[in-house]
């Protein structure tokens, strides 16, 4: 019997031949913890009575949820990181590096490895081959001090996106068209592998936008087969050596195969306060807007400042609004001043913050007043998520957003393409 | 264990971002986190959890954010057990190495209305509803969980495995 990626990973890691169901202990590639889960993972190490890790060079702790600390408690959680980095020869990604599902997939994660992040959207790194999937500190703690970890084998769910995609829609109206189509946990518990014709011809960057949103449908992973574009993207990285070929046996056993024929889908938006609860943009109303966040570890990367640049050249952001732009990680910043897109949106209005995790999470740069409307590239809208449970956040492509900031109300971005 | 009290009922996708907000996760002081539990989804909830220590909910219960501050939080407030019809993939596995006993039961969690009597004896798997006068039975967890959860939670269990 065939096997689907999930079973192939986790069976090459744990020397044992599994199937969906099975619960096996498995080695890890990369381990890592951010600063809102790590000092927690730290505490639980210390406990075990462990100072040290099974693998350092890629055992990472990133400071980005926080960057620069806003406060002195989270400065005292920052100085936990740092020391035992230090302490146990772990990496440390401090707050000049970027969001850390940016970073893992630059420069950590390879095909066919297990990564394991105490963050929800560690699954991101399913977009290179990987079985790549979020804990708790706990579980992290134990990843560290092991380098090993227990799963149950997912059952998979085969998407094929299918067809083409129209001009102003994105990879990120895709997974927000599928979330809605098998809710806030149609995949829980399931590893999602993302594949048809359309699937196959994404870029890395969109496969990236993809596979973060796995976990807004329940998904422990989200995976792609690797291929050209996923060989260019690593050898573009200096890490050409480690691609391999990762990809579904032709007989391997889905619970459930979902066709999706890209030609109907429309920019998206979700609404407060769910990811499922989402329309195509035309049926959204006026919805006017006072703050618009293009960035985070969804849609902070290149190719999406290039779309929002594009739209934002020579125009200016409609009054009383903000725009704020986060680069992902520092190379994402670096590229976006060296090709002038930092130019245009400061021209255009926005305020550009460093790489990291921005307001996505609420804790500083842009948390929302009550009643106040946010448009977001970001992956979650839950109450509460941007600082305050009074707040509105609405999610769409960098393009949406860029376009919705000019106007300064949820606006189709096919009329700036037009 | 008999775990016996009275339940307090939310609805479906509670999510980690009301069961512990990230503007509060600058700290793991337990009894800080659980002063802040569910503040923006109940908040009467502080008063509730005096008289009520049983949380049944919907589906997709802890769904969103890793944060194992949520589990935390809901245990340190003095909640003794959450019966859903279903939970989030990571909230699940942290509640079981927290030592948060979590059981997914849809038909218990459908039937069950805020303020009812209900008891647990999660040795035997039932959950008995007093008010109404119902039982369920709770479905097995697998070996390996078991361990896990009668070692006291994920840190006991590696520390026995060690032998540290």
């Amino acid at each position: 019997m065939g096997k689907t990626i999930a079973e192939k990973i986790l069976s090459q890691h744990s020397g044992r031949d599994l199937v969906a169901g099975d619960i096996a202990v498995v080695d890890v590639d990369v381990v890592f913890a951010q600063d809102g889960t790590g000092p927690l993972a730290v505490s639980q190490l210390r406990k075990m009575n462990f100072s040290s890790v099974a693998n350092p060079s890629k055992s990472i702790f990133f400071i980005d949820h926080a960057a620069p600390s806003p406060r002195k408690e989270l400065s005292d959680s920052h100085k936990v990181l740092r020391s035992f980095a230090s302490e146990s020869g772990a990496i440390l990604s401090d707050i000049n590096g970027g969001v850390c599902h940016q970073v893992v997939a630059e420069h950590y994660a390879c095909p066919g490895n297990i990564v394991i992040g105490a963050d929800s959207h560690t699954c991101t790194a399913g977009a290179l081959g990987a079985f790549a999937t979020g804990m708790g500190s706990t579980d992290i703690a134990v990843g560290f001090a092991l380098s090993k970890t227990w799963l149950m084998v997912p059952h998979t769910i085969k998407v094929n996106f299918e067809g083409i995609i129209n001009k102003g829609v994105y990879a990120k109206d895709l997974i927000i068209y599928l979330i809605k189509k098998i809710t806030a946990d149609g995949a829980t518990y399931r590893a999602i592998e993302f594949s048809g014709s359309l699937s196959n011809g994404l870029e890395m960057e969109e496969r990236l936008t993809i596979s973060n949103m796995a976990v807004e449908a329940g998904a422990k992973a989200g995976i792609f087969a690797t291929d050209a574009k996923t060989a260019d993207y690593l050898k573009k990285q200096q890490r050409g050596d480690c691609f391999r070929e990762i990809f579904a046996d032709n007989d391997a056993v889905y619970e459930q195969v979902i066709n999706i024929d890209c030609r109907t889908i429309e920019p998206m938006i979700s609404k407060p306060h769910t990811v499922d609860n989402a329309v195509s943009v035309g049926k959204i109303g006026e919805v006017k807007i006072d703050q618009v966040l293009i960035g985070t570890c969804t849609n902070g990367r290149l190719s999406d400042l290039r779309i929002a640049a594009g739209i934002l050249k020579n125009k200016k952001i409609a009054k009383n609004l903000r725009l704020i732009i986060v680069p992902a990680s520092a190379d994402v910043y670096l590229d976006a001043i060296k090709e002038g897109l930092i130019e245009i949106f400061i021209k255009s209005g926005a305020t550009i913050t460093n790489p990291g995790c921005g307001p996505c999470v609420g804790v500083h740069q842009g948390a929302l007043a009550e009643g106040e409307v946010c448009l977001s590239t970001q992956n979650r809208n839950f109450k509460g998520r941007m600082g305050n449970p009074g707040g509105f956040i609405y999610l769409s492509s960098p393009a949406t957003a860029a376009w919705s900031a000019v106007k300064g109300y949820i606006s189709d971005p096919r009329e700036a393409l037009k | 264990m008999i775990i016996k009290d009275r339940a307090i009922k939310y609805g479906n996708n509670v999510d980690t971002d009301v069961i512990i907000p990230a503007r509060y996760l600058n700290t793991t002081d337990e009894a800080e986190l659980a002063s802040h539990c569910f503040e923006d989804l109940d908040e009467n909830f502080s008063q509730k959890v005096k008289e009520r220590k049983i949380i049944i909910a919907g589906d997709n219960f802890g769904c969103g954010s890793s944060r194992e501050h949520a589990p935390v939080a809901i245990k340190a407030s003095g909640v003794l057990l959450v019966i859903a019809k279903t939970f989030a993939r990571i909230f699940f596995r942290n509640a079981i190495n927290i030592g948060l006993p979590v059981i997914p039961c849809p038909e218990a969690a459908e039937s069950i209305n805020d303020g009812d009597e209900i008891e647990v004896d999660l040795d035997r798997g039932i959950i008995k509803n007093i008010t109404l006068g119902m039982e369920f039975a709770i479905n097995p967890v697998p070996p390996f969980i078991q361990e896990i959860i009668s070692s006291g939670g994920y840190i006991n269990y590696t520390k026995k495995k060690l032998k540290v």
